[in-house]
């Protein structure tokens, strides 16, 4: 028995692994991104086939949530009108700090080929929008890739929120 | 001089026109005696003042009054059953009316009948609603679009436009990309009148650069970190194509062939 202990001390090193709080939250923070299962238009469609098995989001630890309040990333996918602004915004309001927004598609980025009345010019006229994702529709590695960007934009920033709070408290 | 802009439509012109191409009209044939379009006129009287067979079904134009009763008899001696869409168009510019439009349906007889109806502008309609039940939705969205009433509509209010919005988005003075109080609609709504200046207009403009702008913006050759501030002393620098790139084809026609 006693021929299995290890002396850490000498071998292989001790089993403690230092870091920052900043590294820590960050960590955990961007591992289990989960985005609200929210839908716009025909972008909803490649989003739900990156979180179906075979582009398979989980494995970023990313699972879509029904509920605003569990949820910390908002996915706008597609074409947002103007009636329904001041829903999203609702729903933005309505998820816990911290939280972050990917808009994806054109039509979220700009309104796209919709310069109508009725098509909100850019969801960033909303929400603050952390990341801008291009495409029409973007594919499905292209929002994995867009979601990898936001772990690592998370990674980089201060664990400390009241930061990014004071941000979010501005208009936008 | 500022070039004249017409005021009462305001849509998208065409912009190269031929000024001697006349649209060629869908022909119009008379409604042959004996047939079944012959009997839905008669079963009419006077009511129809004008009647003609148009791509195989019948249109009748009716005076805008008389809207119920037609429908009425379409439906209870014709079997007419199903009112299949029901809208108007904008003829205000043109001639200052709406044309109102019901197309009929006969199910057993596999024919279609359009009632074709005038109205002024502030004119209210009959609702059709009474008789056949699609008419509810699509006399909301004629008056969410046109903003023409439907006398007796159950419940006659905005169908897709939300319900605080300003004008009628399907008249020819609606400009495509919104008035006003589109622009800044959700603006107002979620953030309240006095920020529209913290967010700033819409941007209708897809190719719009901003040259100052260090975030959405670099110029190959010269760029800056993210985000510098160049609206002070930066130097102007003109364009500079590749010369290999160049091919001057005022030259010569067979210049491209050269190029192989």
């Amino acid at each position: 028995m006693a021929q299995h202990q290890v002396n850490y001390a000498s071998s292989a090193g001790l089993p403690i692994a230092l870091t920052t709080v900043d590294k820590l939250v960050n960590w955990g923070r961007s591992n289990s991104l989960w985005p609200l299962t929210y839908g716009l238009a025909c972008c909803a469609i490649e989003m739900m086939a990156s979180g179906a098995s075979r582009f398979d989001f989980d494995r970023f630890g990313t699972i879509f949530r029904a509920s605003p309040r569990q949820a910390d990333v908002m996915i706008l996918a597609g074409t947002l009108s103007k009636k329904h602004a001041e829903f999203t915004r609702r729903l933005y309001d309505q998820m816990a700090e911290p939280k972050w927004v990917i808009s994806m598609g054109s039509c979220a980025n700009t309104g796209g080929m919709f310069n109508t009345y009725a098509t909100v010019q850019g969801v960033d006229r909303i929400v603050p929008v952390d990341i801008y994702l291009p495409g029409c529709a973007p594919r499905p590695e292209t929002l994995q890739y867009a979601l990898m960007m936001l772990q690592k934009k998370i990674r980089r920033e201060s664990a400390n929120m009241n930061k990014n709070t004071k941000q979010n408290l501005r208009l936008i | 001089m500022r070039k004249y802009t017409p005021k009462d439509n305001v849509q998208a012109k065409s912009y190269y026109t031929d000024r001697f191409h006349v649209t060629p009209r869908v022909p119009r044939n008379e409604v042959q005696s004996g047939s079944h379009f012959a009997d839905v006129v008669n079963s009419f009287k006077k009511l129809a003042y004008e009647s003609y067979v148009e791509l195989g079904q019948l249109v009748i134009h009716i005076k805008s009054s008389d809207n119920i009763k037609v429908l009425e008899i379409l439906r209870d001696k014709c079997g007419y059953t199903v009112c299949s869409e029901l809208s108007a168009v904008d003829y205000l510019a043109r001639d200052g009316e709406f044309e109102v439009f019901y197309q009929m349906l006969n199910m057993s007889q596999a024919k279609r009948v359009r009632v074709v109806t005038r109205i002024k502008k502030d004119e209210a309609i009959e609702s059709a609603a009474s008789l056949f039940k699609s008419a509810n939705f699509a006399e909301r969205e004629m008056y969410d679009m046109f903003g023409i009433v439907a006398n007796n509509h159950p419940y006659l209010k905005r169908i897709l436009m939300p319900d605080d919005w300003v004008g009628h988005p399907l008249l020819k003075t609606y400009p495509l990309q919104g008035d006003e109080a589109a622009s800044w609609y959700e603006v107002d709504k979620i953030f309240g009148k006095e920020n529209r200046d913290a967010i700033g207009p819409e941007n209708r403009d897809p190719a719009k650069i901003d040259r100052y702008d260090t975030k959405r913006f670099s110029r190959v050759g010269y760029e800056v970190p993210f985000g510098t501030d160049i609206t002070q002393g930066e130097k102007e620098n003109d364009i500079e194509y590749s010369k290999a790139q160049l091919a001057d084809y005022t030259k010569s026609q067979k210049q491209l062939d050269k190029r192989k």
